[in-house]
């Protein structure tokens, strides 16, 4: 029965898009006018309609109702709560409905508490809102329902890929889906200032919280990815350049930098036509991203998703919204006025830089994806890596970062460099010293890495310096959220650059009892032992780890097999110090009935996350200023009315 | 006096302004070419140019001796084939091994998730071109060379490095590929 309700209301959701569009569409008409208080409600009852279908296939999932063909092939009765519950979007069609359900939702939100907008820009936006649902609906319920029942109820389901049993990643998924739905909602707030020719900085405050919303998941959805593939997949690397790597990273470039194109919009009506390009591409880069998942054009460690013909799907709708919206683009932004006129030093002059190079590193990532598709065209094959990958992108990436020290220090519109040269040079001297000090220390130390250390030390110092001269009690959150986030990037860097430079890697054959030396740890194998979980059994091995001659903390990395369906795994163990991380893995018995153990120390490499999550919790500080001031506002102009409604009378 | 770098960079915005709309149709033309062309088997492996991983398999069937990493690098270059009984490709691809195997090519198997009974019937029905058959039951030499699927094959040369990975069954007119990259790792 659940089944049914949640494919009927799933259906009437999509019912009612279409009246959202057409209704929409019509009430842009001056004959139409009549038209116009249908939208929003309709906009959120679409949204209430599509959560109830969600939560029908979540309580399918919870209860195991095998006689749903998706719940017999994805899930299995004796999975662990956890798993049955991230089963629910760990298939295709469970996740196409995660993603028509945020979509929906997102919307229902906009209807609901969007005020500031020109009335025929929002209908314009909700309109395209619908329009782009409809297109995941149509992918839903013609070629991917997830409600189908089975003829005959299966006996036990099949399960979950062993690789995505993972706690981090039953939560990566719906991460990065928030922030790709996110930037639809940026989408269609860019159609429709299109449509209406309003594009000005109303546009940009009302698209902004939603473009730092999803830029927040984004940066979560990227950070936990690139943790989860570090420990899980047990190759000791955080970041391969995967295709489905750069899937989610294309969309974190583009909405960093509509997320900065859309401050100077809103602040100084700058840089209109910009922004509303950027707001195409980022959600382009979104739909880019899922397709080149879904489709399995390229090869990549992902292949668990892949089907040609939902890729075709994803490419027709692909074709129809970002075509359509440049060439809407194309169209009409001539015809956007053009906006303020700033000085090349000013703040604006230091964000269109740093726009510039974002789209150059996004261009460079997004060609080395597609390169090996290009290559094979002409009839070669190659595969790109990180030998293309980190000294390409670094070529753009440093002169970024060193504007992101700079830029947050000019005023807007028009400055004068040498009011800020002081603290810039003291940034400056303070990489400089990094730069001799490492370089002196350790010469044998590659440049990228050599280069990250002194950048990120200098962006470190001068995240901070906005903050001089100002009361920390009264400096707005926004602020505080750009201080962060941009330490944040300081901190990742330094972590990246200190894994790359001072690495050490211990592969060797043990006995228990034996002992190895990796970086300042003294391992000892003590036992290798089996083990038993929920639905797996593994080896353990357990190991003691001694950091320079201390008391020995104990390690259990682990090789894991799964019964439902088959697989083994690779667990990784893990040893956490401020300085560094111990990193270890068990591999197989060898001929001699030794065991393959594979060690790493890698020194800071911890910080590499905690800068992802710094710049999300920027991310989010700014978040929380821009909606406060909003409802402060949102209440104080309902108090003007008010006040008004009550003089009238 | 205040400038727009803007200037600088859009010289005929009319033109400019379709420059997204191009890039998005050059992506377009590729994809499409890409989801259309014909299926290539010859997938560039990760593990080509990679020395085998050290393994020691029993033996699967009490015909064939197991199947270390040390049978790979006595010089002349060998087959691997990751095969098993339940395979309806494996079964498909044996006149193929055969005739390989007729030609003085070394061919090793590896048995994956397989029973020593199911095994011989197997090898009785479709001919037995190996010279050693590992037993695989928990598929951790099958992943540990990169394979994620039965049957495949593996050219590696007399280093014990692999050379080239063909993925599916090899038909008829595969032979001469793999006979063709059996002689480059010869050299």
């Amino acid at each position: 029965m659940i089944a049914e309700i949640g494919l009927a209301v799933l259906w009437m959701a999509a019912a009612l898009a279409v009246l959202q569009l057409v209704a929409g569409v019509l009430a842009l008409k001056p004959r139409g006018a009549n038209l116009i208080d249908v939208v929003r409600p309709v906009a959120v009852m679409q949204g209430v309609l599509v959560l109830i279908a969600f939560a029908c296939l979540v309580s399918l999932f919870l209860t195991t109702d095998l006689s749903v063909k998706l719940v017999a092939e994805n899930s299995h009765s004796a999975k662990p709560f956890i798993f049955k519950l991230a089963g629910t979007w760990g298939n295709h069609e469970g996740s196409m409905l995660l993603w028509v359900t945020i979509m929906a939702v997102a919307g229902g939100i906009v209807a609901l508490i969007e005020k500031r907008l020109r009335e025929d820009t929002l209908i314009a936006t909700l309109a395209g809102q619908a329009f782009v649902s409809l297109g995941f609906y149509a992918f839903l319920l013609l070629s991917s329902n997830p409600f189908e029942r089975l003829p005959e109820p299966a006996p036990e389901g099949a399960g979950l890929n062993p690789l995505l049993q993972d706690v981090g990643l039953a939560f990566h998924p719906p991460t990065l889906y928030v922030g790709y739905v996110g930037l639809s909602i940026a989408f269609s707030f860019a159609i429709g200032a299109l449509v209406t020719r309003d594009v000005g900085p109303a546009f940009a405050r009302a698209m902004r919280p939603w473009v730092l919303g999803a830029w927040i998941f984004l940066t979560l959805g990227i950070t936990a990815g690139s943790y989860w593939a570090y420990y899980t997949l047990g190759w000791g690397g955080w970041w391969f350049w995967d295709p489905v790597e750069n899937a989610s990273l294309m969309p974190w470039l583009a909405a960093t930098a509509l997320l900065h194109s859309a401050s100077v919009l809103a602040s100084r009506n700058a840089l209109r036509a910009w922004t509303v390009m950027l707001g195409v591409i980022a959600f382009s880069m979104s739909m880019v991203g899922t397709f080149l998942v879904r489709s399995g054009i390229l090869t990549s460690v992902h292949a668990f998703a892949v089907d040609p013909e939902r890729g075709s799907f994803i490419l027709a709708l692909l074709a129809i919204y970002i075509g359509g919206a440049l060439t809407l683009f194309g169209v009409r932004a001539s015809t956007v006025t053009e906006g303020s006129r700033f000085s090349f030093v000013s703040r604006e002059a230091a964000l269109v830089f740093n726009n510039v190079m974002l789209c150059g590193i996004l261009g460079i990532v997004l060609v080395g994806t597609l390169y090996p598709l290009l290559t094979e065209a002409m009839g070669v094959k190659v595969s790109v890596g990180p030998p293309y990958f980190n000294p390409v992108s670094a070529i753009f990436a440093i002169p970024m970062l060193l504007v992101l020290a700079v830029g947050p220090l000019l005023r807007w519109r028009q400055d004068r460099l040498n009011r800020i040269t002081m603290p810039v040079a003291i940034a400056a001297v303070l990489a400089a010293a990094v730069l001799l000090g490492v370089e002196v220390l350790a010469p044998q130390i590659k440049v990228l890495p050599l280069l990250g250390l002194a950048v990120a030390v200098g962006v470190a110092y001068a995240s901070f310096l906005p903050l001089r001269g100002r009361n920390l009690h009264r400096t707005p959150l926004p602020i505080w959220g750009m201080v962060i986030a941009h330490f944040g990037i300081a901190v990742a860097l330094f972590g990246m650059a200190s894994e790359s430079a001072f690495s050490t890697e211990r592969l060797a054959a043990m006995n228990p009892g034996d002992s190895q030396q990796v970086g300042p740890y003294t391992l000892t194998l003590k036992n290798i032992a089996p083990v038993a979980g929920p639905n797996w059994t593994a080896l353990e091995a357990t190991v003691a780890a001694s950091y320079a001659g201390g008391e020995p903390a104990i390690l259990h990395p682990q090789a894991r097999t799964f019964s439902n369906p088959p697989g083994n795994r690779t667990e990784s163990a893990l040893k956490t110090r401020w300085n560094g991380q111990l990193y270890a893995v068990l591999g197989e018995e060898g001929e001699d009935g030794r065991w393959q153990m594979r060690f790493w120390w890698k020194p800071f490499v911890p910080l590499i996350w905690l800068g992802g999550l710094l710049v999300a919790l920027g991310g989010l500080l700014a978040l929380l200023g821009r909606v406060a001031s909003d409802i402060r506002r949102l209440v104080a102009t309902d108090k003007i009315a008010y006040r008004r409604q009550r003089q009238g009378r | 006096m205040t400038t727009d770098p803007r200037d600088l960079v859009k010289k005929k915005p009319g033109l400019a302004l379709w420059l997204p709309l191009a890039l998005f149709g050059a992506f377009f033309v590729l994809v499409i070419w890409g989801l259309v062309r014909p299926a290539d088997r010859e997938v560039a492996s990760a593990f080509i140019g990679k020395p085998l991983p050290e393994f020691n398999l029993p033996p699967a069937t009490e015909a064939r001796p197991g199947l270390a990493t040390a049978t790979f690098r006595a010089g002349k270059p060998r087959l691997l084939n990751v095969f098993a009984s339940w395979c309806v490709p494996c079964a498909v691809e044996s006149p193929q091994l055969a005739a390989l195997a007729a030609q003085g090519i070394e061919i090793d198997g590896v048995a994956i998730r397989d029973r020593k009974e199911d095994l011989d019937r197997f090898l009785a029905t479709n001919g037995n071109p190996f010279k050693r058959i590992g037993k695989d039951d928990l598929s951790q030499v099958q992943l540990a060379i990169g394979s994620s699927g039965v049957p495949e094959t593996f050219v590696v040369d007399g280093k014990g490095v692999i050379r080239y990975q063909h993925i599916g069954d090899i038909r008829p007119e595969d032979v001469p590929l793999i006979l063709g990259k059996l002689a480059e790792a010869a050299q």
